[in-house]
């Protein structure tokens, strides 16, 4: 991040994405943000200028946020390009207007990919994560079922990774840097988590397998190794996890193809 | 008058749950499925509900504002959930976590509810490490555990700084395999404007769907809200900037108690506001506690850079004041002393509302590697916000509004005093009493909605007939959906000329002043004025740009603050009412000469649950007298 030295407050030009809905065309409207504060947030800098253009009686820019602290993964902004802007391991939302300086234009628009599409202004509907998880993202267990937890050590290194991994936000920035639009890191991110640990490997094929084949059908692209992925993702999550993810839909793809087909059951007495 | 019957069990208190459990009524398997629930939210307590009940067999629909079920603001939780494992072998018990949970909350909960939530605490825990959840862990592969406020011991389980992120993706992640086989009905983008009641039993709601605006209607035989608290009133607060009152508040007009409201918890560790354009404060977990040190200077207008304050010229003023807790005092206590230190002039940072919350020595004694372990993703939140490392120079902090004890008023069975209404985890009131204790939060949620919903909500379906759920033509479905409409076409055709945020402030400042870490009768009583003002101008004055027929974000903020506005008034009545001053309900007329609180369990040792009598009329205050039959309510002491 570029810190301002000066707390002086200081002006941009914005260039936004408006869009009245998915249908409609879009096109970058100019706007001024005047007297900024250094420490201001980039969202609390939209929040200044939406006000004004109420007070204009001007419809504002609707855009996705809730937490405000990089975590719920609802912010999506593409900041001068960048998904998320321009720092480093982090989301919009944790964006300070220090990172800019006096008289710069930014251009903000949506997160773009097929997948994602836009719903109005800057925000994109991005189902297509939950659905992917729906498929499989998961480790079965009923409540009240469960063994006791220190029943099963799990080695730090091995819990650490997992935890690595686990902590994707859902926000969709590594689709949006990527040029095919891949959901690589996204899905790889869960698949690496839950096959990292013991408790994951009952529904690991199954799980690769679905998750994988649910991706494909909702339009992201394939991933072709340049990782801008992991450079926009907001929590670092390494591209090793794609690695690791295609290994286990390789074997989980040559295992499916030749599991011995089980005896079907039948009811009780 | 509304009845409130806890229907607490009886028999000893370590038996009632598993006792209830055995008494209470079943649905037969092939039954659950011809009985609708419908779950509001999808944190902790929304998605475990859920997943859990489709589980089970019932149909289930659930409704979140959410783009996401995996955004609701569980997901914000930092430091970690509670447990009576005792792993540590350092004397931990569910007794004893129901005695600090009970304490913590300064006498003001009931006994029963927290003994059980201490009871399935345990199995959460299990519950939680069975579907992935990945809590650190030590290198022999067990489970790691650290201290939080109001315990002397160490019970608290987490994932990094993100606990509440790990827990959160795991519900999530049970209610997306519900999703899949079809057993939920998601809605997300779908937000709740009202509760229909039928024949005084809750039997459906009234949705907006925020991407096209379409208003629908949905009956069920029962329905859950699982919506979060209400900080947001204060418009300041360590909430999301979405979390909001609207569903609980609705279901108050049509009925449902709200109890104890005044009851806030103001967290003392969170980034101190820096201007007026700011939109939330941003918390730094109560388990940085564990290892940093809080610390103001000794002498007034002490402006030199901390470095160079020598150790002689520091108030270590929590462990000068509480030497058995030290730093790790509960929240209300180390906000209040954050507060009076300031108060006295010797608060640090530009706005003087601040003191230092301090990891020297910490790096002295472990290194910083191992500091930047324990820590280092909150280091890095506080370096995002303020352009400062707190591994050089210590971190400024000051109290913010963090958490809602009061919420919708339910019985043991979670049942709020309309039948077939439900409301768990912040929504509702039943466990933390006036103050909650760190690390509890998520565990209530998750109790609430893997281990008591499932049990209660059953018990309820058996007395309904299956099938007899009303039909969305009913006309009491109709009039909830005239008075949504109603609303939405009042905000859209006022075009006055201030947007609604200008209102949320307004009234954040009113609260905070007067109905904030320190409140009194005059405060109170002037609040009390300008609250309904406020309300008078925001409905002649407020903005909403846009239609209903859209996507519009300025329209869902109006009916927020609308319902903020009036639940801020409730209240400063509530706070203004109980006149004696407990956990984070402090009122500077009842304190003991050392400034903590002074109870009055004669008078105040119940619940208020207040009872909307209609547009413009004074509520009614119903009380449920707190009966101690195994703990005695003695003056909390945490020297």
């Amino acid at each position: 991040m570029v810190a301002v030295n000066t707390q002086q407050p200081f002006s941009v030009t914005l260039r936004v994405w408006r869009q009245a809905g998915p249908a409609q065309p879009g096109k970058f409207v100019e706007y001024a943000a005047k007297d900024l504060s250094p420490n201001m947030s980039f969202l609390e800098m939209l929040d200044v200028v939406n006000d004004e253009l109420t007070v204009k009686g001007e419809e504002p820019i609707a855009f996705a946020h809730d937490c405000r602290e990089g975590i719920c993964g609802t912010c999506s902004c593409t900041i001068n390009g960048k998904p998320h802007g321009p720092g480093k391991g982090i989301a919009t939302c944790q964006t300070y207007m220090r990172s800019f300086k006096d008289g710069d234009t930014i251009f903000v628009e949506p997160f773009r990919a097929r997948a994602f599409p836009v719903v109005k202004d800057l925000i994109t509907d991005r189902t297509a994560f939950d659905t992917i998880t729906q498929a499989g993202g998961f480790i079965t267990a009923r409540a009240g079922s469960a063994p006791d937890a220190n029943a099963l050590p799990i080695p730090k290194g091995d819990a650490d990774l997992a935890m690595d991994a686990a902590q994707c936000i859902g926000c969709g920035a590594c689709v949006a840097a990527c040029k095919n639009a891949s959901a690589m890191l996204f899905v790889s991110a869960k698949v690496g988590h839950l096959g990292l640990l013991p408790q994951g490997q009952a529904e690991r094929d199954r799980r690769v397998l679905a998750m994988v084949n649910t991706m494909d059908t909702l339009g992201f692209g394939s991933c072709t190794n340049q990782y801008e992925c992991s450079a926009a993702c907001p929590k670092l999550i390494s591209h090793d996890f794609i690695a690791r993810m295609n290994r286990d839909y390789l074997k989980a793809t040559f295992r499916d193809a030749f599991k011995p087909a089980p005896a079907g059951g039948g009811g009780g007495a | 008058m509304a009845t409130l019957d806890s229907k607490i069990p009886s028999g000893p208190l370590a038996d009632k749950w598993r006792k209830h459990k055995t008494e209470i009524k079943l649905v037969n398997p092939a039954n659950k499925r011809k009985y609708e629930v419908i779950v509001v939210g999808a944190g902790l307590a929304g998605a475990s509900a859920a997943a859990t009940l489709a589980d089970l067999g019932y149909k289930v629909k659930c409704f979140v504002f959410h783009d996401s079920p995996r955004r609701a603001h569980s997901i914000a939780a930092q430091g970690g959930i509670n447990a009576a494992k005792n792993y540590q072998n350092d004397g931990d018990s569910v007794h004893r976590l129901f005695y600090d949970t009970l304490k913590g909350g300064d006498y003001r909960a009931r006994e029963a509810n927290v003994h059980r939530l201490a009871e399935v605490s345990v199995n959460i825990i299990d519950q939680c490490v069975a579907q992935g959840v990945p809590f650190a862990r030590e290198y022999g592969g067990l489970l790691a555990n650290r201290s939080f406020g109001g315990a002397q011991v160490s019970r608290t389980f987490y994932a990094r700084g993100q606990t509440g992120q790990q827990l959160l993706l795991g519900a999530y992640s049970a209610l997306s395999r519900m999703v899949g086989a079809g057993a939920v009905d998601l809605h997300t983008n779908s937000e709740m404007l009202d509760l229909v009641v039928v024949d005084g039993q809750a039997k459906g709601v009234i949705i907006r769907d925020l991407v096209t605006g379409e208003i629908t209607r949905h009956s069920a035989d029962a329905v859950i809200l699982a919506t979060g608290g209400y900080g947001n009133v204060f418009n300041h607060s360590t909430s999301a900037r979405g979390s909001n009152t609207t569903a609980i508040w609705r279901a108050y007009k049509r009925g449902a108690c709200m109890a104890n409201p005044c009851y806030t918890q103001i967290h003392p560790t969170c980034i101190p506001v820096s201007g007026d354009y700011q939109s939330k404060l941003t918390l730094m977990s109560e388990s940085l506690r564990n290892d940093g040190r809080i610390w103001a200077p000794r002498k007034t207008g002490d402006n030199r850079a901390p470095a160079e304050i020598p150790e002689g010229d520091r108030d270590y003023y929590l462990e000068r004041l509480y030497p058995s807790f030290g730093n790790l005092a509960p929240r209300d206590i180390a906000s209040r002393a954050a507060k009076r230190v300031c108060d006295e002039g010797r608060g640090v940072g530009p706005t003087g509302l601040g003191v230092y919350l301090d990891f020297a020595d910490a790096i002295h004694r472990l290194g910083e590697p191992a500091v930047r372990e324990r820590y280092g993703n909150l280091f890095d939140i506080y370096h995002e916000i303020t352009a400062e490392s707190a591994y050089k120079s210590p971190m400024r902090i000051y109290p913010a509004v963090h958490y809602t004890m009061g919420g919708l008023w339910v019985d043991y069975n979670l049942m709020s005093n309309v039948p077939g209404l439900f409301v768990l985890g912040e929504a509702n009131f039943s466990d933390h009493g006036a103050n909650r204790l760190g690390a509890s939060a998520l565990m209530q949620g998750l109790a609430d909605g893997y281990f008591v919903i499932p049990y209660t909500v059953g018990d309820y379906l058996a007395g309904q007939k299956p099938g007899s759920r009303p039909s969305v033509d009913a006309p009491e479905f109709k009039q909830a959906e005239v008075n949504v409409r109603g609303m939405t076409t009042r905000f859209i055709s006022n075009k006055g000329q201030q947007p609604v945020s200008y209102f949320h402030k307004k009234l954040g400042k009113i609260m905070w002043e007067h109905c904030g870490m320190a409140r009194t009768k005059a405060g109170l009583e002037a609040a009390l004025q300008k609250i309904p003002a406020l309300r008078d101008e925001f409905n002649a004055s407020v903005n909403v740009p846009g239609s209903g027929d859209t996507l519009n974000q300025s329209l869902e903020q109006a009916g927020r603050v609308a319902d903020f506005i009036e639940l801020g008034e409730l209240m400063c009545r509530d706070a203004l009412t109980r006149e004696e001053s407990c956990g984070g309900h402090f009122r500077e007329e009842y304190q003991h000469p050392d400034g903590e609180c002074k109870r009055d369990d004669e008078k105040f040792g119940h619940v208020a649950a207040w009872e909307f009598q209609g547009e413009g009329k004074a509520p009614v205050r119903n009380t449920e007298p707190l009966n101690y039959e195994f703990t005695k309510m003695s003056v909390r002491n945490y020297k």
